[in-house]
Formats: C-alpha cells, structure tokens, sequence
C-alpha cells in the first residue's frame, strides 16, 4: 500500500520535472514544476515530516512558484526554440550522474542508516518538536537565516526600484 | 517495503533533472526554476535521513534549505526583471557584454 | 480469535463510515451555504439599494422570497453551452476552474463545527482531517488556489484575463502575509495550532464574565484578519481582479456554462470559508456563550426544550406574518403566484404542530447518555451554522456598502499599513503573555 502510494507520487514528481526542462513555453514549465513540488510535498508527508510537508505547499508552490508565474507574465515571455544539446555536455553530465549515484552509495554506506524504519515518537516532526529544536540547538544559523531574508529584502528593494 | 535507497535515488533523478535544466537550456527563468528543483531534491535527502535515522536535525536543515530558496528566488526574479528592462531579453545566450 | 478478528473488522467499518459521513456533512454544509450567501447577495443588494430583487422564478407558485432564482440560475448555466474560444491553451482553459474550486473545497476538511463526539467507545473529532498543523493547513491551501485563476488569466489568451490574473496574483501573495501574521498572536495566546484545541480553549471565561474570544484577547489580530480574508476572497473593496468596470470582470471573461459557474461558486465558497475561519479563530467557533459541553451534555433535557420551544415560537410567529402575507397577496397576480401565502401557511403550522407534539412526547423522557451527547452536539452546530451565516451575510453588507479601491491605495494598505500592524500586534500580544505569565 506505502510503496504503490510512494510509486505513483515520486513517479508524479519525476514526470513533472521532465516536463519542467521540456516545455518551450516557461510558464508551462513553471506550472508542471508547481506539479512535482506538492508531489515532493506528498513524500514528505509519508516520511511524517509534517511541519516541511505544510512549508513546502506554502512556501515552494505557494509563495516562490507563484512569484516566478508572476514574472514570467509581467515580462509576457513567449515560447522559445528548444536546441539539440550538444554531445560532449551530455557525455559530462553521464559521468557526473554516475559520480553522484556512487557518491550516494557511499554516503549511506558511511552514515549507517538502517534499512528498516525506526519507530519515532507521535509528535516526530510536529511545530513544535522542529520549533523547539530550532530555537534552542540551532539558534544562531536561525539568527542567521533571518538575516540572509532581511538582506534579501532589501536587495530586491533597492534592485526594483527604478530610481535609486 | 520502501526502503532509504528508493528516497534517495529519488532525489538523485530529480537533482539530475535539475542539472540537465541547468545545462540545456538557456532562458534563465527555467534555469531558476531548475535550482529550485535541485534544491528540493537536496530537501528530499535531509527529510529521508531524518526520518531513518530518527532524529528530527533534517527538518531544521530542510527549513534552512527552503528560507534561503526564497531569498535566492526573490533576488534572482528581481535581477531577471532589471536584465529584462534593460536589455529586452531573459534568454542566457544574448547576454554576452562580459565576453565580448 | 474470530470473534475479535470481526469486531475489530466492524470497528475500522464504523471508523470508515464515520469519516464518509463527515466529509458528507461538510460538503452539504458548504454547498448549502452556498446556496444561502447566493440568495443574500440578491436579496440584500436589492434591500441596499431599495430595490425588490429577484421575485419571480416559482416553483408551483411558491417563491420563497427569490430563493428559488438560485435553482433556476443553476438550471441555466447547466443548460449553456461550454464555449471554447480559439486560440487558448486547451488543457489549461479547461483545467483552470476545477483547480481553484477543487482547492477551496478542500480546505474545509480543518474546519471543527462541534466538539469531540464521545460515543459507544469512539472518540469523534468533529472535523474531516483532524491535523495538528490546521491553520496552516488552510493557509496553504488558499495559497494554492491562486494558480487557478492564473491558470484562467494565462490560458485564455485574451489581454483582459491576463491583467485580472496578474492583479489577482499580486493582491494574492500580498494580502497572504497580513493573513498569516495576524493568527500568530491567536496562536501565542491559545498555545496550538490545532483549531479545534483553540476552539476549546475560547470556552473559557475572562476575568469571569467574558467568554474567552479570540476578538477579545486579539482586537488588532481581528481587524488585519478579516481585512485580509476579504483581500483573498477578491470581495469589495478589494474585487480589483475582477472589477467588470475597468477589466470586463477579469481572468474569467472568456469562460461560460458550467466551467463560469465553477469560478462564481468557488468564490462564494471562499467567501463561507473565510467567514468560518473568522468564526472559528475570534469568535469562538462551535461554543455557546457561557455553555461549554459538559454543561450542554448534563442539562441536555432543557437545551432540547428551549430549541424546540424556541422553534414552537418562531414558527408561530411565521405563521401569523404568513396569513397576513397571505390576505395581502390575494389577487395579486390572478394565478398560481397567488397561492404562495396560504402555503407557506401550511408548513409554518405543521411545523408548529410537530414542534409541539415532540415537546409534549419528550416532556418526561429520561435521556440516555448518548441521546444527551448528540443533543450537545446538534446545538454546537447549530451554534456554529449561526455564526457562519452572520459573517457571511456581513462580507454582503460590506460589498454593497464600501466602494471599491484603486491598486495603489491596496497594494498601500497591504505592505503599509497591515503587515507593520500585524507585526505590532505580535510584538504587544508577546509582551502581554510575558506580563501574565509572571
């Protein structure tokens, strides 16, 4: 039952973002990409990632996806021509594909992640639990990320703006 | 039985998705929206790890993950749209005054 | 070994059942809603503007005061035809309505309309999903919900769809941080995210006379709230996505038949579902003032005799104004229209009598445990079907009396006004918890 539930939604996810790099028109694109997101937003409720579940549909498919469907129709882009990528980028990209899965071999050779699923308490992943641990282990990256968002702001402010 | 590898060969696809969108194609909106996708899948690894390991530092990571997408998003889509004002053009290969 | 094997077997049946049977219940009530706001939108603009409004569609003369213009605008707009203009993206055009409508539907799964049914061994939370993330549930789903009318804006391929949806996208993701700010404090003071935990907790008396409402602990957190629930519903005055007269009713010009009618419902469906948030967050949800449910469950033979003779009462009071309407009406027409007044007599009399009759049949009955606990539950939501109704016939009201704004006086309002005063309304709310707590 968790296994079909996880093909069909990753098989969801994967589709979407072929069609993502696929489409000629970007907002096309961008709508299929909208598709895997909540997709992903599914796989992380089977891993009982509640908190991030509910962030990636608010933050990924609500906020950041619907800025970038905004631009694409503010700057009214059309479709453009697809070209034949060339062979030797290809040829890199294989290789690097065959790197990565290794590495990914490696890493959950290293890290010692058992196969089966360990039990975790009811409330594993819940507001409150992630909440607790980021104010209190991860305090300072969490100061840090509200400074990165702050610079950002005023970034975008300042680069939107027509006359400085 | 769904097992770490098939999570993590998941986020291998979309990652490689992300990189072939990256590489091939030259409006720079898709290439955004390729990063996005290399991010999620870097997301998706976190959230596996986390839950098979039992610890809940992935979520925290993911979060961190996610808080610096939107800043890159918001940040990216405003130069597009300066590039855009400027030059009437979105597509990478146009953009040479660096080159030339 | 069977017999358990079977009990547990009936178990996750009943378990099955129960939740059908919910999600049944919600989707009749959103639809029934839907109905009523429809007709109040008639009715009070034409009340507003003094005007008579729909009074004509009957069935077999009755007309229920224009109630029934809304079975025959139904009837109209199944009849139409689906027009696919040339030129649009096919998939899109068609995809659009049923994603925005699909969206809205759902979030009503988080929405408690009674508390925890506590029966045979069950522990029933009264709501479809009971999540503990629940109003951030619903915040990102309303947030998806733009894409539909991006999706209508983009793929008609018609200059006036694309200026309503992009308006729409902007006065969406704007409106949705002031919407998401100001329910912090609601979450900071009540302690959860679960709604219908901060539904129990507003049962609860202040300083021992208030009831413990969300409008009376956060009263700034309420005014960015509704603000901003009326931004996301596109209602007047902020209906600038749509206003027909500068942009010919925006992202849906191009469609008709049915996939209009999926556009126009989802939106009174949102605006039901924001009167329900509002209800729910500030204004106590399902609780009856001064009666929590023990109280209800304990007294459970005097709640039911003060409904029944409250509606004994009301019917009665039916009844005469519909023999006066009655006497009124006769000649009027010279046909079928002319019977309504001695119809409606009719049933306002039937009514009364069954009414009476259960009072008289329930007057000494003994109640049982379970007959007390579904008492409680029925006035809880009865209670709750109440208060909807009022916020959804004040979003009329506001629509019928406020004019609509100019974009840079809303998007002002927005980024200038809510979202600082919502970040006051946290940093006070913070201040105030810290000094009672002490």
């Amino acid at each position: 039952m968790e296994a079909v539930a996880f093909y069909i939604i990753a098989a969801i996810a994967v589709f979407g973002a072929l069609l993502m790099i696929t489409r000629r028109n970007p907002l096309a694109g961008a709508f299929s990409l909208v598709v895997s997101l909540i997709a992903l937003a599914g796989i992380y409720a089977m891993l009982r990632a509640e908190l991030i579940f509910i962030l990636q549909i608010l933050v990924y498919a609500g906020a950041i996806m619907v800025l970038v469907i905004f631009t694409i129709m503010l700057l009214n882009l059309r479709e453009e021509e697809l070209e034949e990528p060339p062979a030797g980028k290809i040829k890199t990209l294989i290789i690097l594909a065959a790197v990565a899965f290794g590495c990914y071999g490696i890493i959950k050779v290293l890290s010692g992640a058992p196969d089966e699923v360990p039990r975790v308490p009811e409330n594993f992943g819940s507001v409150e639990k992630v909440g607790e641990l980021m104010l209190t282990s991860y305090l300072y990256p969490f100061e840090i990320i509200s400074v990165v968002l702050l610079v950002a702001i005023v970034g975008v402010v300042l680069l939107a703006k027509k006359v400085i | 039985m769904i097992t770490l590898d098939h999570y993590l060969y998941l986020s291998a696809i979309l990652f490689f998705i992300g990189v072939f969108g990256v590489l091939f194609r030259r409006n720079l909106i898709v290439i955004l929206m390729s990063i996005e996708l290399m991010l999620n899948a870097v997301n998706l690894s976190f959230i596996a790890f986390s839950r098979y390991t039992a610890s809940m530092d992935g979520h925290v990571f993911a979060f961190f993950v996610m808080a610096v997408a939107a800043a890159e998003a918001g940040i990216g889509l405003a130069i597009l749209v300066m590039l855009f004002r400027n030059r009437r053009t979105v597509q990478a290969d146009d953009l040479t005054l660096m080159r030339d | 070994m069977n017999l358990e094997l079977l009990e547990g077997c009936t178990r996750e049946m009943a378990e099955n059942l129960i939740i059908i049977a919910k999600t049944l219940f919600v989707i009749a009530m959103a639809f029934g809603f839907l109905l009523v706001v429809i007709w109040f939108e008639r009715k009070g603009s034409a009340f507003i503007q003094d005007r008579v409004g729909p009074n004509r569609a009957a069935i077999l003369g009755v007309r229920l005061a224009g109630f029934i213009q809304n079975f025959a605008d139904v009837t109209k707009l199944i009849m139409k035809e689906m027009f696919i203009p040339g030129e649009v993206n096919r998939i899109y055009f068609i995809l659009a309505p049923f994603i925005g409508f699909t969206f809205i539907l759902t979030s009503f799964a988080v929405i408690p309309f009674a508390d925890n049914l506590r029966i045979g061994g069950f522990d029933i939370p009264m709501q479809v999903a009971d999540l503990n993330v629940g109003v951030l549930y619903i915040l990102a789903i309303t947030s998806l919900n733009v894409y539909g009318i991006v999706l209508a804006g983009w793929s008609s391929n018609n200059k006036f769809s694309l200026l309503g949806g992009l308006r729409s996208t902007a006065q969406m993701i704007s409106y949705e941080i002031p919407l998401g700010l100001s329910i912090v404090g609601i979450f900071m003071v009540f302690g959860s995210l679960h709604l219908n935990e901060i539904v129990r907790a507003q049962g609860e008396l202040l300083f021992g006379f208030l009831p413990r409402w969300g409008i009376f602990v956060q009263p700034l957190g309420f005014i960015i709230f509704i603000s901003a629930a009326y931004a996301e519903a596109n209602r007047t005055p902020f209906d600038i996505p749509e206003g027909e007269s500068e942009i010919v009713a925006g992202y849906h010009v191009e469609y008709s038949g049915m996939r209009f009618a999926l556009f126009y419902m989802g939106e009174y469906i949102a605006l039901v579902l924001s009167s329900a948030l509002v209800v729910t967050l500030f204004f106590g949800g399902w609780q009856i003032p001064y009666l929590d449910t023990s109280d209800l469950i304990r007294h459970a033979s005097v709640v039911l005799k003060v409904l029944l003779l409250g509606g004994a009462a009301m019917s009665l009071a039916a009844a005469i104004a519909f023999i006066g309407y009655a006497k009124r009406l006769k000649g009027t027409w010279g046909d079928i229209h002319d019977r309504e007044g001695h119809v409606l007599t009719t049933f306002a009399v039937l009514a009364l009598a069954v009414f009476l009759v259960v009072l008289f049949w329930l007057w000494n009955v003994e109640f049982p445990d379970w007959a007390a606990r579904t008492i409680a539950l029925i006035s809880q939501v009865g209670m709750f079907l109440i208060k909807v109704l009022f916020f959804g016939w004040l979003f009329i009201w506001v629509r019928w009396t406020l004019p609509r704004f100019r974009y840079d006086q809303l998007m002002g309002l927005g980024w200038k006004a809510l979202i600082p005063l919502s970040f006051i309304n946290i940093l006070i709310s913070g201040l105030v918890i810290l000094l009672v707590q002490r």
